[in-house]
């Protein structure tokens, strides 16, 4: 039933099998609907870019090979083969994030991105190369058959782990979302970090290596992505970052679902396994449609208002009504909440926990139980940092003047739409997904024969989402007629008797997240500098505050700057003059021929 | 279906015995305990204000609220006869749906632009964040109990023999409803009788609403109450003839509204920074549930 062909790709590389099976063509897809809708998004988006045609030409030339490269990577079996469309990937997405190549802090989070996507080829050539040493050929069998050690297999997968985003590997994400443009973000959050999610759902459907012990680090990994993400999104203020830490929270999430699967599969339990993998494959595809539509709206919010930082914005569901009903559906959807699609594969994972928790031995069942936790605490999380994202960009009133917005055309809404239809679809008849799913989850070893035994609590959910729009519906209607013929009066807000209420008033992000904060200052990097306001005619004070990513400061930029102040010190032998480089060269010809010649 | 109609009828006199038994204990005689509903019926026939600030979401935000509290009573069930709704994992559901109407409950707050509404908005997401766990912990272990995941199957497959099961019930309980008090924004978390903005989380996020929706709004509050109870309800129904059953529930229903009289009588509200570690204490006690059970099915040995 797999489509399936054989590709001859010269001396080097060898045949080359083309396969796509249920698992790609699930991915294949999800790519497909991401990109037709961020091409839809990116047309109109573009259009603000007129002035710069040669560079918007190049971006769609580039968008297209991305594109391609994706859809390629999806159905390649030769690690070789893939190594080369994954350096395309990277390749044609980095040209897409530094779109605005004139802007500084764009092409610095490019370079970032690149190195970092470079480092994620370094570690998979190795771990490839490994198992092809060992098993002598490079074709994705193999990797089945590989029965050595672990190590390659482990460096395979923290290769897909950095290009997914998993904490400690997200540094690049929170970079690179803010720079790119908006269809890019979407697009990038939506499929590009999924495809590291693919590569590590295909290399454990292949592995035979102890999918149990897998399972945990892979779980324990997860779960602190998730939790990390979506604690840093809460303190972050530019709309675009907060929701890139929020891919790190989904990527957890998804990572979540995987690390269940692996040990229902590793302790032979279908079940576990089968709620396990359905749910981070069905999450793979809920967090590409509701994050790739924030990432629009947050594109109609930045072009309409010329900011992303939402201490500037507010009362915003005036101006933008479609906008702001949009980014309330992706709202709810990501925060998990039903009716829409985002219950659906968090219920899965959760299923999958509580059945562990009930079978599993005492590690077991204490690892469950906090997993549980975890996955709960990162539910009200998220709903604590999507009510301050919509209520203080898109309610109240506006806290500066930011110019006066026009909603655009439906020519931005479509795409959006499109999305929010099938994120609803899925919410109300999950049903239908796992089924289509099914194919995809039997790629995975120890899972169920039939999924749909295992997902029968879809039919219920279906109808209890149903059930909840139509009530929600139906009191609508009750209080449209009980209140008719009834007086309505339209007055100022509350003020507590004070009567000349300002914008300046209302709560901030800031002030909303501040207990918080307070509450987890142990973990979140920040701080707060100014001077006190002293005596009794105090004189200009400042005062400001920021957070920080403590992981990466303390991981990447201070071992960065450690070896920097090294290598500082042989900055000596730089010092522009041609005869010391001439010197330099002499040297070293007389060294290789001396040492030569001792040696040999 | 059945207790989906008695969680409404409990709802009725549910906050007036509340009230009752805080009259009676601070030497009042009080009102009726069908005075809330009434004050709600009142509402129901009055005309609305809405602040010029406010848009469709404060309008949607009652509405949506009132709907998720419904769809959650429409899956507790009554001992072994299940809700309306009846699934594997519909307390996962349960949760969720609760937390929908938080949700718009927030952002509906958010909408006003009143620097107090936003103060009420941030204290209840952060709030309700740390008490989920709570609940999530404490159905596990009553999972892990029973070997089932709804609710149906939990309650209908708790038999209450030997002493430990009788310890995790009560202590279940007790769990649940510390978290009927919280979810209302009841003592010792909030109190909702001290009309000082500042101080405030649940009322001081509908200080804008009026009319129709200020009683979906109380309505819905009387409803929530009704349903915790109805939950700590099932945990002693179980398989017993619906005869007995009815007595029983309205039993439960009483001797909570009574308790929780007695606690907000007899307590002070808490600092607001202590309500964190109050709120988050009460999952370490539901993770001595479920390690208490693990300890009993021997998982441990």
């Amino acid at each position: 039933m797999d489509f399936s062909f054989l590709l001859h790709c010269g001396p080097f590389i060898g045949d080359v099998r083309l396969v796509a099976d249920s698992l790609s063509l699930w991915f294949m897809a999800i790519i497909c609907l991401v990109f037709g809708c961020g091409l839809a998004y990116g047309i109109g988006y573009m259009k603000h870019y007129g002035e710069y045609r040669p560079h918007v030409r190049l971006h769609w030339v580039h968008y297209a090979v991305c594109f391609l490269s994706m859809l390629a990577l999806c159905v390649v079996r030769n690690t070789l083969a893939f190594l080369v469309c994954w350096e395309i990937m990277a390749l044609s997405s980095f040209m897409l994030i530094i779109f605005e190549s004139w802007r500084k802090e764009v092409v610095e989070a490019g370079i970032n991105f690149f190195i970092q996507s470079h480092i994620s080829v370094a570690l998979l050539s190795v771990g490839f190369i490994a198992i092809a040493h060992q098993t002598g050929s490079y074709d994705f069998e193999n990797i089945a058959k590989y029965n050595g050690s672990a190590w390659p297999i482990v460096l395979i997968l923290a290769g897909f782990a950095v290009k997914a985003g998993f904490v400690p590997f997200h540094t690049w994400l929170p970079k690179a979302h803010p720079a790119a443009p908006a269809h890019i973000s979407g697009v990038m959050s939506g499929v590009i970090i999924k495809i590291g999610i693919y590569g590590i759902l295909r290399t454990i459907s292949l592995t035979t290596i102890d999918l149990e012990a897998a399972g945990y680090v892979i779980l324990a990994v997860s779960a602190v992505s998730a939790l990390y993400g979506v604690m840093l999104a809460i303190m972050q203020h530019n709309l675009k970052r907060l929701l890139a830490y929020h891919s790190i929270e989904n990527i957890g999430i998804i990572g979540m679902g995987i690390g269940i699967g692996c040990i229902g599969a590793g302790t032979a339990n279908p079940y576990i396994a089968t709620a396990g993998f359905a749910g981070a494959l069905l999450h793979t595809l809920n967090h590409a449609l509701f994050k790739s539509s924030l990432f629009f709206t947050a594109g109609n919010v930045y072009q309409a208002t010329h900011t992303l930082n939402v201490e500037k914005l507010g009362g915003l569901a005036k101006r933008l009504p479609v906008t702001a009903l949009f980014f309330l559906l992706s709202s709810v959807a990501i925060c998990g909440l039903p009716p829409m699609n985002g219950f659906i594969s968090e219920m899965s994972v959760y299923l999958g926990m509580f059945r562990w928790l009930g079978t599993a031995d005492a590690a077991g069942a204490v690892g469950a139980a906090f997993a549980i936790i975890a996955l709960v605490l990162v539910g009200g999380l998220a709903i604590l940092c999507f009510t301050k994202a919509f209520g203080i960009v898109f309610l109240g009133t506006p806290r500066t003047d930011i110019p006066p917005a026009k909603e655009f055309g439906w020519s931005r809404h479509w795409p959006l739409a499109l999305s929010a239809a099938v994120m609803l679809s899925i919410g109300l008849f999950p049903q239908l997904y796992v089924n289509l799913a099914a194919g995809a989850i039997d790629c995975f070893p120890g899972t169920a024969s039939d999924t749909m035994d295992v997902a029968r609590w879809t039919v219920g959910v279906s109808r209890a989402a149903i059930a909840a729009v139509g009530l929600i519906a139906l009191l609508f209607a009750v209080r449209a007629l009980a209140n008719r013929g009834k007086k309505v009066r339209e007055g100022e807000t509350w003020g507590c008797g004070y009567t000349a209420p300002t914008s300046r008033i209302q709560y901030t992000a800031t002030s909303y997240t501040r207990t918080y904060a307070e509450l987890f200052s142990g973990i979140l990097g920040g701080g707060n500098r100014g001077d006190e306001i002293q005596g009794v005619f105090p004189d200009e004070a400042s005062f400001e505050s920021d957070s920080y990513d403590a992981l990466e400061r303390n991981f990447i930029e201070k071992p960065l700057n450690g070896y920097r102040r090294f290598m500082d010190k042989f900055s000596f032998l730089q010092n522009g003059h041609l005869q010391y480089y001439i010197l330099y060269g002499i040297v070293c010809i007389v060294l290789a021929v001396v040492l030569t010649l001792i040696f040999a | 279906m059945i207790s989906f109609v008695l969680i409404i009828i409990s709802a009725l006199f549910f906050n007036g015995l509340i009230i009752r038994t805080k009259s009676v204990c601070s030497g009042r005689r009080g009102p009726g305990i069908f005075q809330p509903i009434k004050d709600v019926w009142r509402l129901f026939r009055k005309g609305t204000v809405y602040s010029t600030t406010t848009g469709w979401v404060f309008r949607a935000a009652p509405i949506v609220y009132l709907a998720s509290v419904l769809m959650a009573c429409s899956v507790v069930p009554f001992g072994e006869r299940g809700g309306i709704f009846s699934f594997e994992g519909d307390f996962v559901f349960f949760a969720y749906i609760l937390a929908l109407g938080k949700f718009f409950c927030i952002i509906g707050a958010l909408d006003t632009g009143s620097s107090f509404e936003g103060m009420g908005a941030a204290r209840e997401s952060l709030y309700s964040m740390l008490a989920e766990p709570a609940f999530f912990m404490t159905v596990g272990s009553l999972a892990l109990l029973t070997g089932h995941s709804s609710f149906a199957d939990i309650f209908s497959a708790i038999h209450l023999s030997g002493a430990l099961s009788y310890a995790i019930a009560f202590v279940a309980a007790a769990v649940f409803l510390v978290l009927e008090l919280i979810e209302n924004s009841r003592l010792p978390v909030d109190d909702p009788k001290t009309h000082l903005e500042l101080t405030m989380i649940h009322e001081v996020m509908i200080l804008d609403n009026s009319g129709f929706d200020l009683g979906l709004i109380l309505s819905t509050g009387y409803v929530k109450f009704a349903m915790y109870s109805a939950i700590i309800a099932n945990l002693f129904i179980g398989s017993i003839p619906t005869v007995w059953a009815v007595p029983l529930f309205f039993g439960v229903q009483a001797v909570s509204a009574v308790a929780i009289g007695l606690i907000e009588s007899f307590t002070a509200r808490f600092r607001m920074n202590h309500n964190p570690q109050f709120i988050f204490a009460l999952t370490s006690v539901a993770l001595l549930v479920i390690f208490g059970v693990l300890l009993a099915a021997g998982n441990f040995s």
